[in-house]
Order: C-alpha cells, then structure tokens, then sequence
C-alpha cells in the first residue's frame, strides 16, 4: 500500500475507533442516567400499557401537587415531609434541605429521589417553577379534565397563608 | 404615536430587507454591478429602521405605556427606570425585536467593512443576511409582535418584569448572548456566498476569520454572564445546570470553537475547505436550534418563554428551510472543491483535526441529551429526564484527551513534525506542570487521587505549555524583547484563549473537589461552621423596596476568631408579580466564594439557610473572561486589515 494512504487509513481507523468507543461510553452513561417520570397515580397502579410499577431503590422523578396541610417539618432540623396527589392516591415524600421559593401547598412540584418504599420517596431534590400559576407539564397533563386553580385566583383565606405576612 | 412610528419602522424594515434579500442577489447572478451596488445603502437602511423600531419600543416601556400588551405584561410603573429598559427585551416579543436589530447591526458592520471584498461577494453576501433578517422580521411582525396594542380596554398598572430578569448581570446577558447567536449568521452567509461563486481559498478564510472569531468571542461572553448570573439570581450556588437553554447556548459555541480553530487551518494551508465550510453552515443551524428551543415551548425550563404552537412551527420551518437549503447547496457545490495540500500524520493540521474531533463529539453529547428526552416522549416512552450526572461524566471523559491534545498542538508544526525535538521541551513543561499541581494542592493541604490533582494536572499542562510555546516563539526572533512586538496579535490570542481554557478547567476541578455546601437551620445568634468559616446570623429583618418587599438577613463571618467579612442575603417577594426571590450574599475572593441564600422561615423564629464555601468558582468564569479577551486580541491582529486594504484594487472578480 502507498506510504501515505496506509498512514491515512491508520487515521481514519483511529478516529472511527475514537467516535465508537465514545458513543458506546455515551449510550452506557444514557442509560445510567435516565429518570422516568411518575405522577403520584403512575406510581401507585403502574406506568404505561403494562403497568409497570417502580422497584423500590429506583431513581425517578414525581410530580404532582403539593396536598393542603401535609407539609412537616422537624422542629430542630430541616428535614421536611409533605404530601403529592394527582388524580387519586397520594404519595408521601421526604427531603433535607432548602425547598425552592416558590414551593406552596396546593402548587405542583416535581421532586427528583430515590423510591423507598411503595408509596415514599427520599428526594435530592424538590423543583418548582418561578411562576405561580406554574403546573409542571406532566402533572397538566395527567390532570387533564380537572380544574387547576392558580394560586392567585384562589380564596384570599387559603392563598395567603403564607404570603400575608410580606 | 411613537409606538406606531415603531410598528411602521419595523414594516419599513421588513421592506427592506425583502429588497435586500433579492436585489444584489438578482445582480449577482446578472452581473449587474448596478444592483449590487444598491446592497450597501440598503443594509444601512434596514439597520436605522430596525434601531428606530427598537428605540420607540423602550419608549414605550420608559413612558409605562400600558396599552401596549407587551408593556403592560412585563414592566410596571414602579420598576426602576434601567430595568424599564432592559424589560423591553424581557419578553419574547422584545427579545425577537432585539435579536432583528442585533443581526441589522451585523448585516451593517459587514457592509461597512467589506470594502475589501470582490463586489460580487460583498452583495451576496449581504444578500443573504438580508434574506435571514426578512425570515426574522417576519416573525417579529407577523408572529410575535412587540407593539401590538390592547385597545380600547388596557390595564392601569402593567404586570411588571419577571423578578428573575431584574439584576445587572440580565443588562448584559442576552444583548452579548445575542450578538453571538446571531454573529454566527456572517460566517454563514460568508459560506453560503462562498459556495454560490464556489471559491474558497486562504483569502476566504482571512475575510471569515475575523467575523466568526468576533461572534465566537460575544457567545463567550454571553455564556459566561448567563452562568454568573445563574449562580447570583438562583440561590442555589451553582453556576451551570445543563439546562436544556444552557445547552441551546453551548451548541454553537462549541461548533463554532471548532469553527475557528479549523478556518486556521484553511488560511494557512489552503485545505480541510469543505469541513470549515460545513461548521460554518452548522454554527448558526445550531444557533437557530437554540432559537428554536427556547421559543417554541417544546422544552421548559428557566429561560424558555411563553409557548404558542404557531410561533414553535413557523420557527422549525425557517430552521428546516435554512438547514435544508445550505445543505441542499453545500451537497452540490462541494464535491467539485479538492484540497491540495499534504500533510503527515504528525502535524498541526492533524491535531487540529482532532480538536475539531473532540469538540464536535462534546456538541453531539449535549445535542443527544437535550433532545434524547423529547423524542422519548414523542415516541411515546413517557416522560423522561436526563440528569446532570450524564453530561458530568461525559465531559470526564472528553476533556482530559483535549486537554492534553490542546497542550500539544501549538508546539506542532504545520505539514511535519519530527517528533524528537519536542520531547525535552514538553517532558520539561509536564514535569513543570507536576510541580505545579502538587505544590498549589500541598499548600492547602490535600494531595489526593482525586478529580482536583486532574484537573490541576490537565489546567497546568495546558497553561505552562502555553507560556513555554509563546516564550520559544519569542525567543526565534532572536530576543524576547525583541520578538514581543513582532509576534502576531493572534499568537498572543490563542496562548491567553488557551491560558484562559487551562483556568477554566482548574476551576471547575477545584469546585467540584473542594466546595463545602450546608444547609442549615439557624435563629438569631446561632453560629454555623463551614469549611473554617464561622458564620453568624445577627439580625433578620423587614425589606422595603421600590416594587418589593420581604426579609434580609444579616451575617457576620469569622475565621479563627478574625472577622472576615459581613453579609447580606435578601429573601425578596415582589408583590405585583407575587414572586419570591432570592437575593444571595456573596463574597468574593480568587481562592474562594463565601456563598449564603437565605431559605424558608421556618416556624419557631428560624430561618434556612444555605451557606456554601466554594473553592475557586472565580476561575471558572475568569476562564471564560480571558478567552474572550483571546479572542478579542487575536481581532485585533493587523493582518486581517492590512491585507484587506491591498486587496482592493482590482479584487473585483470572484
């Protein structure tokens, strides 16, 4: 073979072997990182046509709103728990931490964790919108039918629970 | 009145650029000098039109004109004057107006400066910027626009701008972001007229070269005050999320590093013609991608705007249409286009190559895990989101053969290299680099196997390598003093953009190693101890502000008994939005950021608090400041002008 094209060849066969060890790395990483997503309801019946249900350890993401009056706190750390529902059942959800500023009851969420048992998940991390009449997309479509109420169109009495104080 | 003089300028505009889009092309295929000539004049035009348009529309922001729905929806009579301002390009509307006058403003400047090129070029050249202003403008007008009025029913009071939108570092960041984006449809056009007359050679490059490093160097910028922004409007410490946004910006930046870097190589050996061509073309694709994106509502996060099918619709066919078309073009013209020169498998040419490799597979990882979850639910999969851990890990990998290529190739010579006479001076800058890495990690106590030492490792190889290259540059001139004047304005850009590469990456090792970050539960007077840092809450208290309300905390900081400094975190809630946001404390030193957000108050007269102490964050964004400054200084290398001015005679025929 001609010197030069021999050295060509090496090159190309270097660099196709360089993009296939790359992309097989970014499909193994791919898959390593996918989170489904839940609403409360998925998770309880099962997601999709074969209601699959998720295993207990598994990374997901939920979303759903934030149930009236279920957010506790631990008095002497910032450990929280609170409450999400969709459409009927209702999984609880713990989380250490700073929650988002926006984070309210009655608003949708979407919180990012570990499922530890059947109906709880420990979060890394809670996610609300900075917009008020905010519902994340998912939730607005799992709740389709039902009457989402912005917080700013709700009651005085219940919407200003915690911003009457500013 | 000054609005509708606006709505007419911009129609005015949009005239135009449908002028401009047809004439001097029509003229080029005709030869008619004639009409060729008319390019200039009437890019000038667009660009006052499309600056009136932009100028009555902040007018009608300052003067709180709430008639105009775009006003009264995102400005409010009590917001400061300058946010007024910058809220007339807070919204999509605004934001569009100001992307048209950004790219008249480029289409301008290419008109002004082109005096060098071949007539035939310079017309159809401004041809097809004027061809992308009237797809834009259109939309403007059209589609989303900014000055439609909502009489005779209007609002006393506006809804006032998105509180995220009112800081300093959102003046500047989608102006500069923009002038990126949009500065990469110059080399664009430069390609697409390149490929019609279908010459490409080294003076094709020289002319592109200038525009596409002026573009890369805002879209450098921009990114980077869009993080520095993230990290002090946020309140969560960090500075880059992998935000679908955030990548819409990074796309093109990263196509268009590898632009620059292999329109070198065209320039200075004449090959690699099609590839360059082909980045061009894919640099401003990908800008409108993100374009596309944030606009359309097809992905939501932070940025993106409020969504309308039509506007995301009109969008993906422009973008088809100007990716298809290019392509459609490149695919004819490009086969009859050879590279002559050779070069041998160790040379600068291959390891630009590689460069071009890398950064092109780093801009495929960020395309695939952005839209990977859309076509997932698309394809009816569910729901799904791709984690931050995914990009982390993939730019793990990528970067560390970058880095080491990236010290290498300046050393490289063009055509050949012997690879003998490298070895003693690169074994000495990675012992040097070794040194380094180890003294700066042993002095803060922590020599470890760890992503730190990496990154210190690849940060000073790159560095040193860098210094040591120009210093031998340098000395081929006979002295060091005598060689620093006579060495090109861009030699000096590429070392400091690389210099700037290598702080960039130590940054970013050091804050992923050593950032402490802790949220904690605090009364008045409690004491939280954070990396050495004793911090104390002295006082919560009510806020008063022109358009806001809420509670600022006041910290004072300590280490080992000596008061560091004092710091002041603002929880705000902006009462006609009715938002919250979080104001936090920062301070600032090169080795270290003192970073407290104040959280919730929680019952019992607490507060949260998160209180980090990051290592090095400065670096990362020094990084990028002085790869834009790389950039800036390598513009301003004499060659770009000089060859220009003695080309013009006669250069007439392309």
């Amino acid at each position: 073979m001609h010197p030069r094209r021999q050295k060509r060849l090496i090159a190309v066969v270097l660099v196709i072997s360089l993009l296939a060890s790359a992309i097989g790395a970014m499909l193994y990483a791919l898959q390593q990182n996918i989170d489904l997503f839940y609403t409360p309801s998925q998770l309880v019946d099962g997601l999709g046509k074969d209601k699959i249900k998720p295993q207990v350890g598994q990374r997901l993401r939920i979303g759903g709103m934030v149930v009236n009056g279920s957010v506790t706190r631990d008095p002497d750390s910032l450990k929280v728990s609170f409450d999400l529902v969709d459409t009927g059942p209702i999984v609880r959800v713990t989380y250490e931490g700073i929650l988002p500023d926006l984070f309210r009851e009655g608003q949708g969420i979407v919180a990012q964790g570990v499922l530890i048992d059947d109906t709880t998940i420990a979060a890394s991390e809670v996610l609300a919108k900075h917009d008020e009449e905010y519902m994340p997309p998912e939730v607005a479509e799992a709740l389709k039918g039902i009457k989402h109420v912005p917080p700013s169109q709700q009651g005085a009495a219940n919407a200003t629970s915690t911003e009457g104080r500013y | 009145m000054i609005v509708e003089a606006g709505q007419l300028a911009l129609t005015f505009a949009f005239a135009l650029s449908l002028l401009l889009s047809t004439v001097p092309l029509y003229g080029s295929f005709t030869a008619n000098q004639r009409l060729l000539l008319l390019a200039k004049p009437l890019a000038f035009g667009l660009f006052i039109f499309s600056a009136v348009a932009m100028a009555a529309l902040i007018y009608a922001f300052c003067t709180s004109d709430f008639t105009v729905i775009n006003v009264a929806q995102n400005s409010s009579s009590t917001l400061p004057w300058y946010y007024q301002i910058t809220a007339s390009f807070g919204s999509h509307e605004g934001s569009m107006l100001l992307w048209v006058l950004m790219l008249c403003g480029w289409t301008a400047l290419v008109a002004q400066f082109s005096k060098a090129l071949p007539l035939l070029l310079q017309g159809r050249i401004l041809g097809i910027l004027g061809l992308i202003s009237a797809g834009f403008i259109a939309f403007s007008l059209f589609m989303s626009n900014p000055f439609a009025r909502s009489l005779p029913f209007y609002p006393v009071e506006g809804r006032d701008l998105n509180p995220l939108l009112q800081d300093f570092g959102m003046i500047m960041h989608p102006p500069t972001l923009y002038m990126g984006y949009v500065g990469f449809a110059v080399a664009f056009a430069f390609a697409i007229a390149a490929l019609m007359g279908g010459r490409f050679d080294s003076v094709w490059a020289r002319w592109v070269r200038p525009w596409a490093l002026a573009a890369w160097l805002f879209l450098t910028l921009g990114i980077m005050l869009g993080s520095w922004w993230a990290y002090n409007e946020l309140g969560w410490g960090g500075w880059w999320f992998w935000d679908p946004v955030e990548n819409a910006s990074f796309m093109p930046w990263l196509a268009g590093t590898a632009l620059i870097h292999s329109l070198a190589v065209t320039e200075k050996r004449g090959t690699f013609k099609s590839w360059t061509v082909l980045l061009a073309l894919s640099a401003f694709a990908l800008s409108l991608v993100g374009a596309f994106l944030v606009r359309s509502g097809v992905l939501v996060s932070v940025h993106s705007f409020a969504t309308d099918p039509g506007r995301g619709l009109y969008l993906l066919a422009f973008l088809l249409v100007v990716i298809g078309g290019s392509l459609l073009l490149y695919g004819s013209r490009m086969n009859s286009v050879r590279s002559q020169a050779r070069y041998q498998l160790f040379s600068r040419e291959m390891l630009l190559w590689g460069n071009n490799i890398f950064l092109l597979t780093a801009c495929l990882i960020v395309f695939l895990g952005t839209l990977f979850p859309l076509f997932h639910k698309e394809l009816g999969l569910g729901s799904i989101s791709i984690g931050e851990p995914f990009f982390n890990q993939m730019f793990y990998y990528l970067t560390i053969p970058f880095a080491l290529l990236l010290g290498l190739g300046p050393w490289v010579r063009w055509k050949q290299q012997q690879v003998m006479p490298l070895i003693r001076p690169l074994a000495m800058v990675a012992v040097a680099a070794l040194i380094v890495s180890l003294g700066v990690l042993a002095s803060m106590q922590s020599v470890q196997a760890n992503l730190a030492l990496l990154g210190m490792l690849l940060g000073a190889w790159v560095g040193i390598s860098a210094l040591a290259e120009v210093m031998l540059r340098l000395r081929q001139f006979g002295s060091i003093s005598k060689g620093i004047t006579k060495l090109n304005a861009s030699h000096y850009g590429m070392t400091l953009a690389h210099i700037g590469f290598a702080v960039l990456v130590i940054g970013v090792a050091m804050t992923k190693t050593y950032t402490t970050e802790r949220d904690v539960r605090m009364q008045q007077g409690d004491v939280a101890t954070v990396a050495g840092y004793e911090f104390t809450l002295t006082e919560v208290y009510e806020l008063n502000g022109p358009n806001y309300g809420g509670q600022a905390a006041e910290l004072d900081v300590r280490k080992d008994g000596q008061f560091v400094t004092h710091l002041h975190a603002e929880k705000r809630f902006y009462r006609i939005q009715r938002t919250i946001m979080t104001e936090s404390a920062v301070h600032a030193r090169l080795s270290r950021d003192l970073y407290v957000s104040l959280g919730e108050e929680l019952p019992g007269d607490a507060w949260a608090l998160r209180i980090h102490v990051k290592s090095f964050v400065r670096w990362i964004w020094l990084g990028g400041v002085l790869m834009a400054l790389g950039a800036l200084l390598a513009l301003c290398d004499k060659r770009y002008r000089r060859k220009q001015t003695q080309r013009e005679p006669g250069a007439e025929h392309a």
